[in-house]
């Protein structure tokens, strides 16, 4: 998948299903997102009806609301309390099974899966999001299988954010809401008064194979416009901003800083945010046995370092406090990630704030943390 | 780098342990054993590596191999019991099968310092991971110039080794120190700490490199007692133990700092962490 | 036998020491012989004497009913055994058993301690002495005590 390399062409919404069809004939299954429980959900989706047609979502610290819409917008919201890292680094997985045969013994790998999945309206910071887990879990010396399988069977279609969410800081972050580079195909929804149609740029092969097999036209030099006024005024629009340059130097410096006490007295160290994140990566495993003691497996599930169990070492935990665990947290989104991986471990899509349930907000911490006042905080 | 030797990193599951034999079992101390493993695949480590032990159905833990790193094909651990899974490990008799992944991580930069004088500090269970310089150091006892161990174990039924500890005291130009906490009347050797013992060996302090293992307050303090010897501490090593869930840098939960111990460490320069060593529950 | 001003010069103790007040301190000291298994002080006596450790070693014990004796540090050359002089009562708080043929040099307290309260200039001087030795085997004491060849790193 690369950059955008060719003139734009543009479908209309019939077009849209046509593209969902031709994606799921070529053998993926699709998942966008979908309106499930009040909130919008990544999951299968058949046609553009499964779309989240009309609505919207209102999002702020510890705060999440769904509402409609004036028009028939199909991605008029902002990103929802899940990300695509629960298909590609699934919350739950065996590693493997193994068997005692009196003195035999033996191990079976969990086969990687075979699916090829078609991610549709993935935004700019999730793009980066995954890229950032690629990193972690392909791109190190050790490859993680189950990963790697789906991640290279997956098809990319992005979405150019038509809207900034009440949380969102991806211009902070240099992670969106443009989409440049990692997808097979990227939208843009264009919709006024009178027509309703889609931006269709491709990035790779495959991207262009399907376009040729659904009717569209190349897009005027009016519809471009229209879509780069789209995204420059979700860009002008984020719900938070945070000066991200000086990060690492800026949290590491201040390890003792009184506000991490500060926010130990609000923080339940619910692991919510670590679970929404679209970058967090931390697993435990677990061990299970059958009764008769032949047959055990190992299971991988989603951890947290907001969790004491998390830094268990024989005695007690390192990270007993609660601030002690809510700056592993935030120190290594923002700081030591970038030492880690070469990047930031935040793309800025929010979910942390909005999932909060007492509304802590990241860049405000490191406002706090800076000395300044929330308000005159600068994006860079 | 020498001191890491990946083979694992080339198998498609990396997570997968191979149900390996044990061929050897000894009761090193009451609470303390030692095995060996005849892996199926035989992988160089470098002294200061560690492995995963699986025991069925239990749990799988980080140990380092505790044996001689010119005969990888004879994997020796030494492992204290102290919870569920190392418990269930010192149940083991030979023939029965561990699960094994490895070897991972640094190791102690013993090919980096040739020609140096080199110090071991051991506490307790930490003399295990220190065990394979020994035999490196012995194999290969032109290349280096002083050698001293100092050793730290809370009672003389704590020490480990015991039969190599009289061997090496025996060895020449090998400077062995052994101190106890406590001990009964029958003890002769040094009961005390095992810092001051530093005081005994002989070393050019500007060509030395000294390894520390042992809990990390104990090689804190051994670390400040060996630059108050003029030790530069980008000179001192320390091998450090944080949770381990992967060992290969995916599942998150040994990073300190910036450092993954399980492939940064777990041997570490100490100018390297101690900054960060200096900030409680980091 | 060798002057005891001399035997002094050759302690780590001394090292640094003016002619003028090592004469001065030697006039309390003497020299002394201890066999294997032989007490240099037990716990409760009066504490009329400190050492200087010259050759051998000494163990350090305490009894605890139950558990029988049991060490907890040992004094080796070069080293000073016995604190209990310095401040009233004046009353050793543990055994010192010699473990090997040691020999030491043995200082009488009182003279020491009037000697010092004469001339605080001297009291310094061995104030400087005492306190290095005392504050190691503290933080080693600490460290002893909080167990931590078996600690977790947490
Ligand atoms: C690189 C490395 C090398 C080690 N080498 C040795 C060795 O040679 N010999 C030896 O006896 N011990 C060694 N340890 C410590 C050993 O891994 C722990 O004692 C062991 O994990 C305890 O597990 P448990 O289930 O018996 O006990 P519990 O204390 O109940 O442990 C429960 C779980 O917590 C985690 N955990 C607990 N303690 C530790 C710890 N100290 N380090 C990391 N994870 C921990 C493990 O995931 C373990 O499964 C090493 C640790 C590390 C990190
Ligand atoms: S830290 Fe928060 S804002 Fe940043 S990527 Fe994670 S969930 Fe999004
Ligand atoms: S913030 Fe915590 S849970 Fe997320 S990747 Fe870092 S250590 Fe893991
Ligand atoms: S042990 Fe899993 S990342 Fe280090």
């Amino acid at each position: 998948m690369a950059k955008a390399d060719e003139a734009a062409a543009v479908i209309t919404v019939e077009g849209l299903q046509d593209l969902l069809r031709a994606i799921r004939a070529r053998g993926y299954r699709a998942i966008g997102p979908t309106l499930q429980n009040q909130a919008i959900v990544y999951d299968d989706i058949e046609s553009i009806d499964d779309l989240p047609r009309g609505w919207t979502d209102e999002q702020d610290g510890g705060l999440y609301r769904l509402t409609r819409r004036e028009d028939e917008a199909l991605f008029g919201y902002s990103v929802g309390p899940q990300s695509w890292k629960k298909f590609l680094h699934e919350p739950r997985l065996r590693l493997w099974t193994a068997e005692r045969r009196g003195e035999d013994t033996s191990v079976t790998p969990e086969a990687p899966p075979s699916d090829r999945l078609a991610f549709i309206g993935v935004r700019a910071c999730e793009i980066r999001a995954i890229e950032i887990q690629d990193r972690v879990l392909v791109g190190d010396l050790y490859v993680d299988p189950h990963y790697k399988a789906r991640r290279e069977g997956a098809l990319i279609v992005a979405l150019n954010c038509g809207k900034a969410g009440g949380t969102c800081f991806c211009v902070s972050m240099h992670a969106g809401p443009r989409v440049k580079h990692g997808f097979d195909i990227a939208l843009t929804e264009l919709l006024d008064g009178t027509e309703h149609v889609f931006l269709v740029e491709t990035g790779s092969d495959e991207g262009r194979a399907i376009l040729e097999q659904i009717p569209h036209d190349l897009a005027s030099s009016r519809e471009v416009d229209a879509a780069e006024a789209v995204i420059a005024q979700t860009a002008s629009s984020m719900g938070r901003q945070m000066r991200s340059d000086d990060l690492n130097e800026l949290l590491m410096n201040n390890l003792e800083h009184p506000r991490w006490n500060e926010v130990a007295t609000r923080c339940l160290t619910c692991a919510n945010c670590t679970l929404v994140c679209p970058t967090c990566f931390c697993t435990s495993v677990e061990d299970a046995s059958d009764l008769t003691g032949e047959r055990a497996e190992r299971w991988r599930r989603w951890d947290s370092c907001f969790t004491m169990d998390f830094s268990y070492i024989h005695g007690g935990s390192v990270r007993a406090s609660t601030k002690s665990r809510y700056r592993q947290w935030m120190t290594h989104k923002l700081a030591t990630w970038i030492d880690q991986f070469g990047s930031s471990g935040c793309v800025g899509c929010g979910r942390c704030i909005t999932w909060c349930p007492v509304g802590i907000d990241i860049t405000e911490e490191v406002c706090a943390i800076r000395g300044c006042d929330a308000s005159a905080e600068e994006s860079v | 780098m020498p001191q890491t030797l990946k083979a694992c990193a080339t198998l498609p599951h990396p997570m997968a342990p191979i149900m390996t034999p044990v061929t050897r079992f000894i009761r090193e101390s009451e609470e303390v054993f030692t095995f060996d493993l005849a892996p199926e695949q035989v992988a160089p480590f470098m002294p200061g590596q560690f492995n995963m032990l699986y025991a069925f159905g239990v749990g799988e833990i980080p140990i380092s191999i505790s044996g001689d790193s010119h005969a990888p094909e004879r994997l020796t651990h030494t492992i204290r019991a102290v919870g569920p899974v190392s418990a269930a490990l010192g149940k083991l008799k030979a023939g029965d099968r561990v699960g094994l992944r490895g070897p991972f991580g640094v190791g102690w930069p013993i090919q980096e310092y040739k020609g140096f004088d080199v110090l071991l500090i051991a506490g307790g269970i930490g003399l295990a991971p220190l065990r394979p310089v020994i035999y490196w150091l012995l194999r290969h006892r032109a290349a280096y110039g002083r050698v001293g161990v100092l050793y730290g174990a809370r009672t003389p039924d704590d020490l480990i080794f015991r039969a190599e500890l009289e061997e090496w005291r025996r060895t020449p130009d090998f400077q062995l120190g052994v101190a106890v906490e406590r001990a009964g009347p029958e003890w002769t050797g040094d009961v005390g700490y095992v810092t001051p013992l530093l005081s005994k060996l002989r070393f050019d302090p500007a060509d030395t490199v000294a390894m520390i293992c042992g809990p990390e307050v104990m090689f804190r303090a051994t670390a400040l007692a060996l630059e108050d010897a003029g030790i530069a501490d980008s000179r001192i090593f320390v091998s450090m133990e944080r949770n381990m869930k992967c060992a290969i840098g995916h599942c998150g939960h040994c990073q300190f700092g910036p450092h993954f111990i399980c492939k940064d460490g777990p041997v570490h320069p100490y100018d390297r962490v101690r900054n960060l060593l200096s900030y409680r529950e980091l | 036998m060798k002057d005891i001003a001399e035997l002094l010069r050759h302690h780590p103790f001394a090292e640094g020491l003016d002619e003028d007040t090592m004469a001065l301190i030697a006039g309390c000291a003497k020299n002394v012989v201890r066999q294997p298994g032989d007490y240099f002080f037990r716990e409760g006596a009066a504490a009329d004497s400190f050492y200087l450790v010259r050759h051998g070693a000494v163990a350090l014990e305490a009894f605890v009913p139950g558990r029988g004796t049991f060490t907890f540090l040992t004094i080796k050359a070069g080293e000073i055994l016995g604190a209990d002089w310095l401040i009233p009562p004046y009353r050793s708080s543990f055994d010192a058993r010699a473990i090997e043929l040691t020999r030491a040099i043995s200082f009488d307290g009182k003279c020491l301690r009037d000697k010092c309260e004469a001339d605080p200039r001297v009291g310094y001087e061995m104030m400087k002495r005492f306190i290095p030795p005392l504050l190691k085997r503290l933080q080693s004491a600490r460290m002893q005590a909080l167990g931590m060849y078996d600690a977790a790193n947490a």
